[in-house]
């Protein structure tokens, strides 16, 4: 299986301090992969250097085969990345229509959009007309999530869909990024919370420090040593 | 009741102008998140350009119509978006803000560079040949048909743009979170783009349609401008029907004002401050929520030791004193300014610079300590001094309290309408007795004002004056500078960084910005007594809130948080534009762009040019054998002036060239700095984690 996204060596900087050396990852159509670590180990970044918002120092973002290193956003989004950002991911004075509205720059149309995202997350529906920004967490959060369904991406990069959110709702998200992901979207996870996708997820990266430390399959080994990891401990 | 239907009719008319005007603003503010203080301008730039085509060069209407709206507008729009706004689009509201300003006072300068403010420029309504309705006992002229018709127009068209097509969701979205737009593949810029083009389309529209009915005066259209913010205002900035209704509120009010007011000698001028008065009215009234988003990016404020501090202090009275000792008496009345405004400009420190808070009236304050010096210090006593800065103080505390509610671009609003309200009414009053006290103001001509007694002395000569006024700043200067390492001062900081914080922490907001206003007006009250003085008579003129705005400017170029900002300020804004006129007469009117231009060094300097200057000049200043060559020579070089040796150009360009000489000089002797030293835990964040670092850690745990 060929990876549909690669990040090869990636090395990325904040003002001048680096926060990444040299990341490597694969996600391969289908695949969802986890990316976990501890506060401030660059999770947050990778994505955005993989979405074109945050610039390399050296490396390579490769999709689909092609080389994409320091494409503009709008470049990688209409090739097919959608990144869900941080917090919400939601235009808060917009109404929940129009923030519809805005996920049919990449193809399809507003009434395949607005039916998608109403038939997965029928509470959309009877808030349509409603300020995003007054929307509860969650509904915040499948309302950014709705765009990774219905605007049919390649690659879904999905960055701590559960902060803040009772684990029910963060159970329900992840089940619909399962079901993304058998469409044959290349997935990549952020969590905070290790439980929360090591069940869903095929594969999982484990990142401290800007360094990719451990990764593999997400089985008893791989979840034994996130403990460890995770006090900061490298040796 | 026919007259009352009549004043009606022209009240609704213009009201259609100023809702045409407001939307415009409504447009660019909720899809830019810039409030444009120069929307106004571009209708007046607009206006003058379809006046040139037309009655200057005699083009047909409709082709002239086309051009400015259609060609000039777009063009400017996109200009501005381009090199005005993108260039601070990063930086946070305060400086989109001040851009803004920068642009008002630039077009302003522009349009009476090119077009003489002396001439009279008649513009013929639109069909004024044709017959007007009668609508019962009412008359509608065919212009305030077509005015009324344009404002449904534009009503309707953009309410379809902005909540109907993709492209509209796209314009707020862009406001929203502009890097999120581009995630979702829209393009942030373009969305700018259009509403830049449409805002100033819709200036420009307001501006052709009112300029018939009033005359043509850059400053007067730009400042029609403020009850077309009202109109804004009553839509809170973001609801188009609200500024509709608010736009018919203003029209009306003026318009029945016009017919009813009573008429005596005090108020005339409250028609024309009418609006401004409801400006700052509505700001208090509606609640105001700034839009969500996140931005701001909060300048250093540095800390200025007490060394240092007297250091500036003693520079600033020598560079008085060595100026006063070498120019001649019309010289020291324009120069003279430097540190009288620099006085006015050392007010924005606390203010603006400490807690945050964005005054435009910090001239008018000014303006009232010069007329409280100008009636009781006629005989230079120095209580009258303490009066004025009293005075000056007690208005900054009257604005203060109404403010308490607004912060950022309301602020900045309700000071500007304050500034408006002293302009075209307050300043203009005649004198009046309040319980058996004289009260005056400018006498609606000009105040004498003299100087004052000092240890016996009289100081009258412009001299005198200049050093009086070098040493009031360099103490001013030093009391900014106590209060920047008070605790009070830290407190300022603190409410600057964030309200809601300063507040839970359990400090009294109240009496923290009423103290901050009332300290600021009264150092601006100073400088405007200080400024009187040097001038010897003064007009309400040259306080006015358009007087006010370049000095602001250069004082945000400056750095607000610097407290050398006040000699930065005075002198940039004194010396260059006078040193200019001196060499080219001619050029009067163009230097009056400067200040605006400078706006622009604004987005490559956000921390302000004095932090900078210091930064350059550290090396020297330290120097143990360059300073006191430099100390020396240009102690040497005034003599050689003092005693007319050397000209003036050979003595000022000299001492420049030989100070920048010395200084690169002394940078270069600087050995280059040791590597930083980085704690331990930020090994492997800040420099690259080395193989070494782990032996050396290692250690360091064995050995404690
Ligand atoms: N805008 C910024 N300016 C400076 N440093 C930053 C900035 N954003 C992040 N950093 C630094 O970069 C490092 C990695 O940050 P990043 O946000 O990628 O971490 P993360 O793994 O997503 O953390 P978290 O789990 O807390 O979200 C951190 O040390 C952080 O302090
Ligand atoms: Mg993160």
């Amino acid at each position: 299986m060929s990876a549909l996204l690669e990040l090869r060596g990636i090395r990325a900087a904040h003002e001048r301090i680096t926060v990444l050396h040299g990341v490597d990852l694969d996600v391969a159509a289908g695949q969802v992969v986890a990316l976990l670590g501890p506060n401030g180990a660059g999770k947050t970044t990778t994505l955005r250097v993989a979405a074109g918002v945050h610039p390399v120092e050296s490396g390579q973002l490769v999709l689909g085969g092609r080389d994409m290193t320091g494409a503009d956003p709008r470049d990688l989004a209409r090739a097919g990345v959608c990144l869900i950002p941080e917090g919400r991911g939601v235009f808060p004075n917009l109404s929940v229509r129009d923030n519809l509205l805005m996920m049919t720059f990449t193809g399809r149309g507003r009434e395949e959009i607005e039916e998608i995202a109403f038939a997965r997350f029928p509470v959309l529906a009877r808030r349509a007309g409603q300020a995003a920004g007054t929307l509860s967490g969650g509904e915040q959060q499948m309302l950014a999530l709705a765009r990774g369904l219905a605007t049919d991406p390649a690659v879904l990069l999905l960055d701590e869909l559960s902060m803040g959110l009772a684990p029910l709702v963060v159970g329900r998200l992840y089940e619909q990024v399962g079901e993304i992901a058998r469409q044959g979207v290349a997935v990549l996870v952020v969590e905070q919370f290790a439980a929360a996708v090591l069940d869903i997820c095929d594969h999982a990266a484990v990142l401290v420090r800007g360094r990719v430390e451990r990764q593999g399959h997400p089985d008893g080994g791989l979840r034994a040593e996130l403990s460890a990891l995770y006090l900061g401990s490298s040796t | 009741m026919d007259q009352f239907l009549t004043f009606g009719i022209v009240g609704l008319s213009t009201a259609a102008i100023y809702a045409v005007i407001g939307s415009g603003l409504v447009l660019t503010y909720t899809t830019t998140g810039v409030f444009n203080f120069a929307h106004g301008a571009a209708g007046m730039l607009s206006a003058f350009m379809y006046w040139q085509l037309t009655v200057g060069w005699g083009w047909p209407v409709p082709v002239a119509l086309v051009v400015v709206l259609l060609v000039l507008a777009p063009g400017f729009g996109l200009l501005v978006e381009r090199f005005v706004l993108r260039p601070v689009q990063a930086l946070g509201e305060a400086e989109r803000l001040v851009m803004t300003v920068a642009l008002l006072s630039g077009l302003i300068a522009a349009a009476r560079w090119i077009w003489d403010p002396n001439v009279a420029r008649p513009l013929p309504m639109f069909f004024a040949d044709r017959k007007p309705f009668h609508l019962g006992p009412a008359v509608i002229t065919w212009h305030q048909a077509i005015t009324m018709a344009v404002a449904v127009a534009v009503a309707i068209g953009l309410r379809i743009l902005l909540y109907r097509t993709r492209a509209g969701a796209e314009m707020r979205a862009a406001v929203d979170d502009r890097a999120l737009v581009g995630l979702t593949g829209a393009d942030p810029v373009r969305a700018g783009r259009v509403s830049w083009i449409l805002g100033t389309q819709l200036a420009a529209i307001g501006g052709i349609l009112i300029a018939p009915t009033v005359t043509l005066d850059a400053a007067q259209l730009s400042l029609l401008i403020v009850s077309a913010y009202t109109a804004a205002v009553f839509g809170r900035l973001r609801s188009l029907p609200l500024t509709f209704l608010g736009a018919v509120v203003v029209g009306c009010m003026e318009s029945y004002l016009t017919g009813y007011l009573p008429q005596n000698d005090y108020l005339p001028g409250l028609r024309l401050a009418a609006p401004a008065l409801l400006l700052f009215l509505a700001l208090l009234v509606f609640p105001h929520r700034r839009l969500r988003g996140r931005e701001r990016r909060l300048a250093r404020v540095p800390v200025p030791s007490a060394r240092g501090t007297l250091v500036f202090a003693a520079v600033v009275i020598t560079f008085g004193a060595v100026l006063a000792s070498l120019l001649g008496e019309a010289d020291l009345i324009t120069y003279g300014a430097i540190f009288s405004l620099g006085v006015v400009a050392l007010s924005y420190v606390p203010l603006a610079g400490y807690a945050g808070q964005v005054s435009l009236c910090q001239l008018s304050m000014a303006g009232i300590g010069a007329v409280v010096w100008g009636h009781l210090g006629a005989h230079g006593q120095l209580w009258a001094l303490a009066a004025a800065i009293l005075v000056s103080a007690a208005a900054g505390a009257l604005v203060a309290l109404p403010a308490l509610r607004l912060s950022g671009v309301y602020l900045a609003l309700g000071t500007a309408a304050f500034a408006v309200i002293l302009d075209r009414w307050i300043f203009t009053i005649p004198a009046f007795h309040v319980l058996g006290l004289r009260i005056a103001l400018f006498d609606q001509g000009s105040v004498d004002i003299s100087g004052p007694h000092l240890f016996g002395l009289r100081l009258d000569s412009g001299r005198q004056l200049m050093v009086f006024a070098a040493v009031c700043l360099a103490l001013a200067s030093i009391g900014v500078a106590a209060l920047r390492r008070s605790r009070f001062g830290r407190r300022l900081i603190a409410l600057r960084d964030s309200e809601a914080a300063y507040a839970t922490l359990g400090g009294n907001l109240l009496v923290a910005k009423v103290a901050v206003f009332a300290l600021a007006s009264g150092i601006a009250g100073l400088g405007g007594a200080l400024y009187g003085m040097q001038q010897r008579t003064v007009t309400a003129d040259q306080f006015s809130l358009i007087a006010g705005l370049p000095i602001f400017l250069v004082a945000v170029v400056g750095g607000l948080g610097a407290v050398g900002n006040g000699l930065f300020a005075g002198t940039a804004f004194v010396g260059p534009t006078n040193a200019l006129i001196a060499v080219a007469p001619g050029t009067a009117n163009l230097v009056a762009l400067l200040p605006g231009l400078a706006g622009v060094g604004l987005g490559h300097n956000p921390d302000g040019i004095v932090s900078r200057f210091r930064r350059q000049w550290e090396p020297l200043a330290r120097d143990r054998i360059a300073l006191p060559a430099l100390l020396c020579v240009l102690a040497l070089a005034w003599a050689l002036r003092f005693g007319d040796v050397i000209n003036d150009w050979t003595y000022y360009g000299g001492s420049l060239l030989l100070a920048i000489a010395l200084r690169s000089w002394a940078d270069a002797r600087q050995t280059a700095p040791a590597e930083p030293e980085i704690p331990v835990e930020w090994w492997g964040l800040r420099r690259e984690w080395r193989p070494e670092d782990e032996e050396v850690l290692a250690r360091g745990v064995a050995a404690g």
